[in-house]
């Protein structure tokens, strides 16, 4: 690119950067804070009546986990999920009510392309990367520990 | 020299056509906007009552283009081009709109500045005498461009505050050698001006430096200034857009005040949640046709340069890290 | 009291992913990611345990939480079954929620249709 065209976008992507909307910080945190708090506190309310209900911890866990994304996955169907979004920003993405929209956002809009092309190919077009650098990184991790502690 | 060209990128109509016949359809969303009153439908369901959004922008296409002909009783058969474009993969609503238009047919893609492309060249077709009625239409809408470009329509995504909204609705006229009708007097067609911007939720600042240059060139090639229009609409850029190009203009020695309007700023009203404001092929297309032509005809304005602006990018190339090149073009309408 | 530890440390993990995407580039699919990656490594160290221990379904909620179950049913069936765990273990505790997910969007994507 010849010099003087690299000047000339230089200074209008930093003119850019000096005018755009400064997002309100505060405000966006704070509903995040509270959005993500109060989905995590409808958890922990399933966890504790499950914890009764279930033998084991880890019974109880999972039938939250499950009861959480159904709940998430409704909310998806119902167009609510996307809408509380507009508000809470990252506190609906990132309980696991979030990994549920992303799978039934996905699996309802590409529906219209067939069931098994489209719903069945792209359902997990989002929650893809999550599993995959989940399992990757476990992987990694299970293993550097399994050697240090001398399970295999 | 081309004797009907003047400067290095405006065409001159000696024989300016006229705008004979024009509708346009918007979605719901658009009908709780600003303009509702100025538009010729408002669709309750956006959907249209067909099964994919893809079906919909087409059937929405197809009824637009309709209601343009019936409206002064033209047929297919009196249209000699038809000219379309919007933003889908391959044009394709334009091309399957075509379908039932038994006449030749040019599908057009410059983005969200399809709406002047195609005026601007059935104008010169018409002007040139290649053609006595062209046909011009483009349409967009809000999930078609979301599927195609974003996210799914139901995902927990959070707007920025430069995202842009695609219009849903769509735009038809139809320009004659005579007849009645506002009419088309030149044409600026833009360079594609890449400043490097690579944020695809900020469409507008992309697209703002292609605005200016189209702007600049159009206003040295006549000879005239800003103040011998009384309206400069650019297309779509929306608030962050057209902030950038209040800056650029003024840059460049332009001061444009009130007489500068955008088409994504005016379409909607700042409580409605838009992100920055409207985009899409159809967002031009229904703010000119809409409001434009009917204070025209009201008599607020007689000069207007409409200046539709589109970005240039695909939904791989942005994330391959390319940047989003930018295009305007300019016609001048006058009553 | 459970509760407000939860409401607390669950809203503090999606406060801070909010900083993130505001002030960086990061689309949310690198945040959720990245908190996922950082769950899983947590739980390796064995850090995440005696955090679900205190925080409740405030760290079992947040998509760390799912990083951590990946990992932490590796481990158990790695001590179960030795080295072929590490392939049969990411599952172990997730597939539920994997599971959850696909049969609950399959019933709903066939009932509902996404909305403006």
């Amino acid at each position: 690119m010849d010099p003087q065209q690299k000047a000339k976008q230089e200074a209008y992507q930093k003119l850019v950067k000096e005018h755009s909307p400064k997002p309100n910080a505060w405000k966006h945190v704070m509903w995040a804070f509270l959005i993500g708090g109060a989905i995590c506190v409808l958890g922990q309310l399933m966890l504790d009546i499950f914890t009764k209900l279930e033998r084991t911890e880890t019974e109880a866990a999972a039938a939250t986990l499950a009861a959480m994304i159904f709940l998430g996955a409704v909310a998806t169907g119902l167009g609510f999920y996307d809408d509380l979004a507009e508000i809470g920003g990252a506190g609906t993405a990132v309980p696991i009510t979030g990994f549920a929209n992303t799978v039934v956002a996905a699996a309802m809009e590409f529906r219209r392309e067939g069931i098994i092309l489209g719903m069945g190919s792209k359902m997990f077009v989002i929650a893809g990367p999550v599993l995959v650098f989940g399992i990757l990184s476990g992987f990694i991790v299970t293993l550097i520990r399994a050697l240090l502690t001398g399970l295999f | 020299m081309a004797e009907k060209r003047i400067g290095q990128q405006t065409i001159i109509l000696s024989n300016p056509p006229r705008i004979i016949s024009h509708h346009c359809t918007v979605g719901p969303m658009e009908g709780r906007g600003p303009l509702a009153k100025y538009f010729d439908d408002i669709l309750d369901d956006d959907l249209l009552g067909q099964t994919t959004p893809e079906k919909a922008e087409l059937a929405i296409l197809e009824q637009t283009i309709n209601k343009t002909l019936n409206k002064k009783s033209l047929f297919v058969q009196d249209i000699q081009f038809y000219i379309a474009g919007d933003l889908l993969n391959q044009i394709i609503s334009a091309n399957f709109s075509a379908r039932s238009i038994d006449t030749s047919f040019l599908g057009i893609y410059s983005a969200c500045s399809t709406f002047t492309q195609g005026v601007g060249l059935g104008a010169i077709l018409i002007d040139g005498g290649y053609a006595d009625k062209v046909l011009s239409a483009t349409s967009s809408h809000y999930q078609t461009a979301e599927r195609q470009f974003r996210y799914p329509i139901e995902l927990n995504v959070k707007r920025k505050p430069t995202n842009q909204h695609t219009v849903t609705g769509a735009g038809a006229v139809v320009l004659a050698s005579d007849g009645d009708g506002p009419k088309i007097t030149s044409v600026t067609f833009g360079k594609v001006i890449d400043l490097g911007i690579k944020d695809v939720n900020d469409m507008g600042s992309a697209m703002a430096p292609a605005a200016i240059d189209t702007l600049t060139q159009h206003l040295k090639d006549t000879g005239r200034t800003v103040g011998d229009y009384d309206l400069i609409l650019t297309g779509d850029l929306s608030r962050q857009g057209k902030k950038m190009f209040t800056i650029l203009a003024k840059d460049a020695g332009l001061s444009l005040g009130e007489k500068h309007q955008d088409a994504g700023v005016m379409i909607y009203s700042p409580q409605q949640p838009v992100g920055a404001g409207g985009s899409g092929c159809a967002c031009s297309a229904v703010v000119t046709i809409g409001y434009v032509f009917k204070e025209m005809v009201q008599g607020k304005y007689s000069r207007v340069l409409i200046i539709a602006t589109g970005a240039l990018t695909n939904a791989l190339t942005f994330q391959q890290g390319e940047s989003i090149p930018g295009i305007a073009h300019a016609i001048v309408i006058e009553v | 009291m459970q509760y407000l530890i939860a409401f607390l440390v669950g809203g503090t993990i999606c406060a801070l992913a909010q900083l993130v995407l505001d002030h960086t580039k990061l689309a949310p699919p690198h945040v959720l990611v990245g908190l996922t990656v950082l769950g899983a490594i947590l739980s390796g160290f064995g850090i995440y345990e005696p955090f679900v221990k205190f925080a409740g379904a405030g760290a079992l909620i947040p998509v760390c939480g799912f990083g951590n179950a990946i990992a932490t049913g590796m481990l158990q069936e790695v001590k179960r079954l030795g080295w072929e765990g590490l392939f049969t273990g990411a599952f172990e505790i997730t597939g539920l929620g994997v599971t959850a997910a696909v049969v609950f969007g399959s019933v709903i994507a066939l009932v509902s249709k996404p909305k403006d």
